[in-house]
């Protein structure tokens, strides 16, 4: 039986824009920054009060994981910003907004009434976009 | 349809949200909350009741979890336990002890200690720490650089 998730990835173009992103910006806690060879480290962060998933900001460059083709047609693909990577939830989506936008965070889409409740969406400094939403979205669908 | 929510006061909001980054930014240093009213130009009731409102906690409350975040973040990094009081705007010792082990549920210097554990561990045994899969997917089994990864 299949019990939580607690390691997912995100493919970022650079490790330290990213971390400085997730941690800085968002305001993830950092799990892990262990080096991995000479180009590469394990970084990990968690959403603040969800210390037990871990989001792998996962580089994407040539290696054995990724053939100079992969690699190149995946960065195309994160610039262009096809990546959803979910839903972020905050308290207060209207201070969020706010606080990420004072912080240089860059919105594809302000805090907007949808038929499934209020959202806004960002983008991390690769390119994936995020929806974020207040606690209870769900249950303020008119 | 969809609508761009014309959210309540938005300037409001805005000034909440300034004086919480004007914590945020000088949580070390010796903050008067009062000025953080005057500068947000409100009243100190009604700021701290919309404060409250938006963030869960006043103004001081904020401040102080604020502090103890950050000294966890200092003791995770392995400074002292008096470096860290110190570092994140604490006057005095004991009543930084005793707020963070209220706060986080042991004493600093217990929380310190298991980070100190925790970062040997990383360093001697870092793929201890990664699952098996992406580390073979990576090659770092056979990654040399990795296997001196000793300070």
């Amino acid at each position: 039986m299949i019990t939580k998730m607690t390691v997912t990835n995100i493919h970022v173009l650079d490790q330290d824009s990213a971390y400085d992103f997730y941690v800085n910006k968002l305001g993830f806690t950092l799990v892990d920054d262990i080096p991995m060879g000479p180009d590469t480290r394990w970084l990990t962060v968690s959403p603040p009060e969800q210390p037990d998933l871990q989001l792998v900001l996962f580089p994407v460059k040539v290696s054995k994981m990724f053939p100079k083709e992969t690699a190149d047609a995946l960065i195309k693909l994160i610039k262009q910003g096809i990546f959803g990577c979910g839903v972020l939830t905050c308290n207060d989506i209207f201070a969020t907004y706010e606080e990420l936008k004072a912080k240089g965070v860059e919105f594809i889409k302000p805090p907007t009434k949808e038929f499934y409740g209020t959202e806004a969406l960002f983008k991390d400094d690769s390119g994936n976009y995020f929806s974020l939403q207040p606690l209870n979205n769900f249950d303020a669908q008119p | 349809m969809s609508t761009t929510q014309e959210y309540p006061k938005v300037y409001l909001y805005r000034r909440i949200v300034q004086a919480k980054l004007f914590i945020d930014a000088h949580y070390a240093d010796k903050i008067d909350l009062d000025n953080i009213s005057d500068e947000a130009f409100f009243s100190k009731f009604h700021f701290i009741r919309l404060f409250k409102t938006v963030y869960g906690k006043t103004p001081h409350q904020y401040l102080k979890a604020t502090r103890i975040e950050k000294a966890k973040q200092l003791l995770r990094e392995g400074q002292s336990v008096s470096d860290a009081c110190f570092g994140v705007g604490f006057d005095s010792l004991s009543s930084f002890s005793g707020l963070f082990k209220r706060a986080v549920g042991q004493s600093a210097s217990v929380y310190a200690a298991h980070h100190q554990l925790n970062r040997e561990q990383k360093a001697h045994t870092p793929l201890a720490f990664v699952p098996g899969c992406y580390a073979y997917q990576h090659g770092w089994t056979e990654n040399s650089n990795f296997e001196e990864t000793d300070p």
